[in-house]
């Protein structure tokens, strides 16, 4: 059975390698438990987000985008998150003059120990982007 | 003396010493002015300047890096010119910068839309606020205010921000009560709903010419741009909807905090698509949390590649 029959929603997150990865990970072996309609892209750093990889996914259809990386002042690369957070913020920012709501995509920071956090950090997201149902279908609109 | 003689005679002083001169003069008809590539001291009395000298000749500077170059800028001009000193693309010691103090250039389709016969001009002249248009049949006397295009309403810098020669009298900024970014404020009384229905509307209709890109003087990318690059390949060559807003999104974003507003992108789009707004609401964000502008202090670091550790226009994030 297709995950969207079941009332699953689209969530696309991209998560550092060092910090969130690890906590997303530390949460499953700690088995607590989580919504299923993310799924996770691993990158190096959140500094290696490109704010066109969020929109690429909300134009294709994607119904939210977290982004979470390592604390700032925790970066792996020292500095990573810190960039990260100047772009990310500007997109925020951005998004609504599109159409799409703001709250369909979020960053936050979430290291390797905080399991608790990063179920927490799903949960909550996952439930304010079901409370906003499914992204606009672009796709459907051009036919 | 006329501005346009002072300019003249200016740049035929500084032509011996210059690989190349850049300004505008007529085009194919009087409506239209044209960028002129001038080596030729006799060719200056060709030169024009007047508001319907609309493009940017700053785009045309990376490609020149290595040559001096006489230039003529508008003052959103010299922004670019700013910008693209401040991102190391141009040398300052190659330029001659004639700048012109500028009370606000006409946007051709909106005299288009006043001018039924705007195929048939025999003569454009300006007198004060009025703008007069001779064709065949008719004579038509337009007010220069309304026929402005929104950059020009919004116009914060009308003089160059930098300029070896300036000419002209100094320019006041357009209307500064109604605030810089008016036109976004109105924008955002729509829905979500609505402002998608907009961008549905609007970019149905792009055919991905790439000319806003083109135009860009802030797109310097050339044959790496990623809306054509197969490795990676963000976009397909399908047209629709998707496709074309991810490509304007890809403009945009590449000119966050870098964009100065000159407003090419809009102004040469064939299917009168308003790509500026997307650029403006991001210069407007950039504003808001950084305190910044772009193009206006060559020495400045763009916000983009820098960093404060405590962030003062952000809400934590669960930090």
């Amino acid at each position: 059975m297709p995950a969207q029959d079941r009332g699953e929603l689209r969530i696309i997150g991209f998560l550092c390698n060092w910090c969130s990865y690890a906590g997303a990970d530390t949460a499953g072996v700690g088995r607590l438990g989580q919504p299923t309609d993310l799924r996770i892209i691993r990158l190096p750093c959140t500094g290696r987000m490109d704010p066109l990889f969020v929109l690429k996914a909300l134009i294709n259809g994607a119904d939210g985008v977290l982004v979470s990386g390592c604390h700032p002042n925790d970066c792996h690369y020292s500095e990573g998150n810190f960039y990260a957070r100047r772009r990310l913020e500007v997109l925020k920012r951005f998004l609504p003059v599109l159409g799409f709501d703001a709250r369909r995509f979020e960053y936050t920071w979430v290291s390797a120990s905080e399991a608790k956090r990063w179920q927490s950090v799903v949960s909550d997201f996952t439930e304010q982007v079901h409370n906003l149902g499914a992204g606009p279908d672009l796709a459907r609109a051009s036919s | 003396m006329d501005p346009i003689q002072e300019l003249r005679a200016s740049a035929r002083e500084a032509l011996p010493e210059l690989d190349i001169f850049i300004g505008w003069e007529q085009g194919f008809d009087p409506l239209h002015a044209t960028p002129a590539f001038i080596k030729d001291s006799q060719d200056m009395e060709g030169l024009i300047w007047n508001p319907l000298c609309v493009q940017n000749l700053a785009g045309y500077l990376p490609w020149l890096k290595d040559k001096k170059v006489g230039i003529c800028v508008k003052g959103c001009d010299s922004r670019s010119v700013v910008q693209l000193l401040q991102e190391g693309l141009l040398k300052r010691e190659n330029l001659t910068i004639f700048g012109l103090n500028c009370s606000g250039v006409l946007d051709l389709k909106k005299i288009q839309a006043q001018v039924p016969d705007a195929g048939n001009i025999q003569e454009v002249r300006f007198n004060g606020e009025q703008v007069e248009i001779f064709t065949l049949r008719e004579t038509y006397r337009l007010q220069k205010q309304e026929l402005l295009p929104l950059k020009c309403q919004a116009c914060m810098y009308p003089n160059p921000v930098l300029a070896d020669h300036t000419f002209g009298q100094e320019a006041q900024p357009a209307n500064p009560d109604q605030g810089q970014y008016f036109d976004l404020e109105e924008f955002e009384g729509k829905s979500l709903q609505e402002r998608l229905e907009y961008w549905q509307y609007h970019l149905e209709r792009c055919i991905r010419c790439y000319a806003c890109r083109n135009a860009c003087p802030l797109c310097v990318c050339r044959d790496q741009c990623i809306a054509q690059t197969r490795n990676p390949h963000w976009l397909s060559e399908e047209n629709n909807i998707q496709q074309n807003l991810m490509y304007q999104m890809i403009h945009a974003q590449h000119l966050a905090g870098r964009c100065t507003g000159c407003g090419e992108c809009e102004r040469v789009c064939p299917m009168d698509i308003p790509v500026l707004a997307l650029k403006r609401k991001l210069s407007q964000i950039v504003q808001e949390l950084f305190d910044y502008e772009a193009g206006l202090d060559q020495n400045a670091v763009p916000p983009l590649l820098t960093f404060q550790t405590e962030e003062k226009n952000m809400e934590p994030r669960g930090e």
